[in-house]
């Protein structure tokens, strides 16, 4: 019935079939499954899309789903959403969908094994300075290691890896213990209280789907910010040296 | 005592002081963050939206070392490689 029993971590470890070198475990199974739901729906809503006032509702669901994250990422990021939409809404969209199907039976939320999230923090921590690179070209980007001074360097570099094993323990530690707690629960109490746990599972797999998009905006806007902000004091200062100039002109005038 | 007793008990006490010791200080953190950000939102309404995602990001992040010593708890309990060793042998 449950596929993973209690002494199992992660879905990793339960392995469907084996040939040789190569074997196919339970996350892979559902990580495809997740894909594929996502494909297809996507596929299926957007054949026919309509640009008039009558719309069906399935593209209705999509609209609202593409406006929230645009506008998210338009607070976070305090610029247009179109360039970063894709790598993040992705990555909301399969970790929101993978948790939310928790509520079927048979189901392990892939997000639940560390090898799943930590692919996904890597994805995070090459996107950031390949967005940074792409807005502000490969020196710019790697001035901003040295942006204080060369002492901080070691630092900055401590901080990207410690924040990318964060992200991915921080992901896989809320869905399994969501997953643990559930099955524990059905050892000593079982038919109501699991529910509750389950139905506060989801919840906290929408927060941390949520979470970890908004983590991964937050941490390649400020790998592409930090020198838009330098550009745009600069020319306010030159305005406003101009600004003092001509007053002392005026004034000299006068 | 032999190995067996003492890896299991060492493993679940170990794992039990973990997640007590783990767990008092992110509560802290969270309720005093979650308390800041209640008395802000009264203060002012309009910006509820930047606050609470702000919020929710900074008890993600404080959550986070609650959930490092669960899963080393979870770890000791349910996956653990010198328990495994002593069993096999």
């Amino acid at each position: 019935m449950d596929p993973m029993s209690l002494k199992q971590i992660s879905p990793d470890a339960v392995i469907l079939w084996k040939w040789g070198f190569f074997s196919i475990n339970l996350t892979m199974v559902f990580t495809w499954a997740v894909m594929a739901l996502l494909v297809l729906v996507s596929w299926l809503v957007t054949r026919n899309l309509s640009t008039g006032t009558k719309i069906s509702r399935w593209q209705n669901l999509l609209e609202v789903l593409v406006n929230a994250m645009r506008n998210q990422i338009r607070e976070v990021s305090q610029s247009e959403p179109d360039f970063y939409l894709p790598f993040i809404g992705t990555m909301f969209l399969f970790i929101a969908v993978s948790n939310f199907l928790a509520m079927i039976p048979g189901y392990v939320p892939p997000t639940g094994s560390l090898s799943t999230t930590a692919a996904l923090a890597i994805c995070v921590f090459i996107a950031v300075p390949a967005f940074g690179i792409l807005e502000q070209g490969v020196g710019g980007y790697l001035k901003h290691y040295i942006q204080p001074t060369v002492f901080m360097l070691p630092f900055h570099v401590i901080g990207e890896l410690s924040r990318t094993l964060a992200l991915a323990v921080r992901l896989f530690g809320n869905i399994m213990s969501g997953t643990k707690i559930v099955a524990i629960l059905l050892a000593i109490t079982p038919l109501l209280f699991p529910i509750v746990m389950q139905a506060l599972g989801l919840l906290t797999g929408i927060i941390q789907a949520y979470i970890f998009a908004i983590l991964a905006m937050v941490y390649i806007a400020s790998g592409t910010r930090a020198r838009k902000e330098k550009e745009d004091t600069e020319k306010e200062q030159e305005k406003a040296d101009r600004s003092n100039k001509l007053q002392k002109k005026g004034e000299n005038n006068g | 005592m032999d190995s067996i007793s003492l890896i299991g008990m060492a493993s679940i006490i170990t794992a039990g002081i973990t997640i007590a010791i783990g767990s008092v200080g992110p509560a802290l953190g969270e309720g005093r963050s979650v308390a800041k950000a209640l008395s802000s939102i009264a203060q002012q309404p309009d910006e509820a939206g930047t606050i609470t995602r702000t919020l929710f990001v900074g008890l993600a992040m404080i959550e986070s070392t609650a959930i490092y010593c669960f899963v080393i708890s979870m770890i000791l309990i349910f996956a653990n490689p010198f328990w495994d060793q002593v069993i096999a042998k």
